[in-house]
């Protein structure tokens, strides 16, 4: 895997005659290419139109038309309801991200370039705990934890995530150094008597940068947006912004501009992410299917 | 391997490093199931379910599994679990690979409609449930809104519809429609990837043998995105488990017309019912495993043939 997910059209097949048949399949291919945009972004339109409506307006009949004024009493109201969770969601989600990448670019560089008998059969074995249903673990979760000491919220929260994001973090350094670090660069290494925690922090983490930035995103993109951990080990007064926005959307009358803002709110960290690190981002996601 | 067979002392340290790891997931995974599935034996459930004088963690057999596969109410809900996944699957492989064809060759500002139809995947599954249940409101008279407006408006009123409560049984196929929009671009990238990882002179070579576009497609290009098309079905089966995210943002728990096991699991498990909870949660692992173990041991195998 490289960073490079998605490489640029060959030249190629670039050359097309221009015949009037061709012609027309071109806007025809143009013309849906723009529908399906703006059909993909119907849901933001409405997100973001709605939010600055006021309460009242916006339970006017045309619920599709813009603001006749801009009103952010969704915007303020969502904010006192959902940011000291935004706080504890970050408390989650930025740890859980370092925590589980360091294990697994050790996991990856042992699994890769460090070999023991059954590598691949470890390999395997945890690379199924990425596929599982979580659910299959959550009544015992509910037994198990509370006698850690691991208090409800936060603490047990994050535990959970920095082990179920072990799997998919171990298989993106794998892949990662599968592809960058060549397998002679650490018999060099060997030959020059460098054992395997030297070769580690001195060989192979100076490189590693892009795997974790992979790694990062992705973890915390994924605890981030997490609800089943959320609403199983968590409540409202002490869990992730997730569930501050559940409690919105739950009301018997939804206060639609205070539950939109509340979900741009919830978005914002992960659009931002995906916004300014978009070929990272595009890479976790790619990790996990195209074998290099 | 060709190397002398390394000693203990040099793959020992490795093992160890490894070691946290592999204790961690052997018991958070492994070790979980394995209690989950015991539970699921007990009788562990709600306290006004157990026979009188019979203790909480008694092993009862499979009567757990019985109760659920007697009751209509949990046949229904695997029911719509099967549609609902079906409906999504397609749906997001024949956008994403619609999408991707469209792109292939190259489109002027490829980045933007790239950047745009990926983007909902960086949006919380249960953000976009409670967006959608706007969208899907199934109001069809005079006071429509959501789509069912946007309809109207577009002269398309004969589109107008009750989504997701306009069938008992096939209604929650509308509840696929977020998930479509979330994933379908992530299934274009993977399919856009695929594209781009075939050499062009593949391509030319099939030109100069005089194939038509079509031909191209169906006989040299296509058969090389199997493998892609492969682990796009295996992601998007285990992530129909998801859609308890977006059931729960759109119509809440305990709704006849979108009850699928994973909300009946949450149900059970604060009714305290958690023996019927894990034997639930065991039933959703068994329907996955089908799907995920033969994939995991054709790619190890692949890999070790490589």
């Amino acid at each position: 895997m490289t960073t490079e997910t998605i490489p640029a059209p060959s030249k190629l097949h670039r050359k097309v005659k221009t015949t009037p048949r061709s012609q027309v399949a071109r806007t025809v291919k143009y013309l849906l290419l723009i529908f399906f945009l703006l059909v993909v972004l119907i849901p933001a339109y409405v997100l973001v139109v709605t939010s600055f409506k006021s309460f009242t307006e916006a339970l006017s009949p045309n619920r599709w038309a813009l603001p006749t004024s801009l009103s952010i009493e969704g915007w303020t109201a969502a904010w006192t309801e959902l940011s000291p969770a935004l706080l504890r969601t970050l408390l989650i989600a930025a740890p859980a991200a370092v925590i589980s990448s360091m294990l697994g670019a050790m996991n990856g560089f042992v699994l890769s370039r460090w070999r023991f008998p059954g590598a691949n059969l470890v390999f395997t074995l945890m690379l199924f705990g990425m596929f599982i249903p979580y659910q299959a673990v959550m009544v015992p979760l509910l037994e198990f934890l509370p006698m850690t000491g691991l208090s409800r919220g936060v603490p047990q929260l994050l535990a959970v995530h920095v082990v179920y994001g072990i799997p998919i973090c171990t298989l993106i350094f794998r892949n990662y150094y599968q592809t960058t670090v060549p397998i002679e660069l650490i018999e060099a290494g060997r030959v020059d008597g460098a054992g395997l925690l030297r070769t580690f922090t001195s060989l192979i983490l100076p490189l590693s940068l892009p795997g974790f930035v992979v790694t990062m995103i992705w973890q915390f993109t994924s605890v981030w947006n997490d609800y089943l951990f959320a609403v199983f080990l968590s409540s409202k007064d002490n869990g992730p912004v997730i569930l501050g926005l559940a409690n919105l959307a739950g009301s018997q009358i939804v206060p639609y501009p205070e539950v939109f803002a509340g979900a741009l709110i919830v978005t914002a960290p992960t659009l931002l992410v995906y916004i300014l690190l978009g070929r990272w981002f595009v890479g976790g996601l790619m990790a996990g299917a195209v074998k290099s | 391997m060709k190397r002398k067979m390394r000693s203990v002392r040099t793959w020992g340290p490795g093992l160890l490093l490894v070691s946290p790891s592999i204790l961690l997931i052997g018991f958070f995974v492994y070790g979980l199931i394995g209690w989950s599935a015991n539970i699921s034996l007990t009788n562990q459930n709600s306290r006004f379910e157990r026979a009188p004088g019979t203790a909480a963690d008694a092993h009862i057999g499979l009567s757990n599994y019985t109760t659920l596969f007697g009751s209509p109410d949990f046949i229904q809900s695997l029911k719509h679990l099967g549609i609902l996944a079906a409906v999504y699957i397609i749906g997001a492989l024949f956008f994403g690979m619609l999408w991707a064809l469209l792109l292939e060759k190259g489109v002027r500002a490829e980045g933007l409609f790239r950047t745009v139809y990926l983007f909902p995947m960086a949006v919380s599954m249960f953000a976009s449930g409670v967006v959608w249940s706007w969208l899907l409101n199934s109001d069809t008279g005079a006071g429509a809104s959501g789509l069912n407006q946007l309809f109207e408006m577009a002269g398309l009123g004969f589109l107008k519809n009750q989504w997701w409560v306009s069938s008992p049984t096939w209604g929650i196929a509308a509840i696929a429609m977020p998930a479509i929009w979330q994933l379908s671009g992530y299934i274009m990238a993977l399919f856009l990837a695929g594209f781009r990882g075939i050499p062009g002179d593949l391509r030319e070579a099939a030109r100069i043998d005089g194939a038509s576009e079509f031909q191209l497609y169906r006989h040299v290009l296509f058969p090389q995105l199997s493998p892609i098309a492969l682990s796009a079905l295996i992601i998007l089966g285990h992530m129909s488990l998801k859609m308890f995210d977006i059931i729960m943002a759109i119509s809440g728990e305990k709704n006849v017309y979108s009850s699928v096991p994973m909300v009946t699991m949450w149900t059970l498990t604060g009714q305290q019912d958690f023996a019927r909870a894990a034997a639930v949660a065991i039933i959703l692992l068994v329907l996955v495993a089908f799907l995920v173990v033969p994939y995991l041991f054709h790619t190890s195998r692949q890999e070790r043939n490589s």
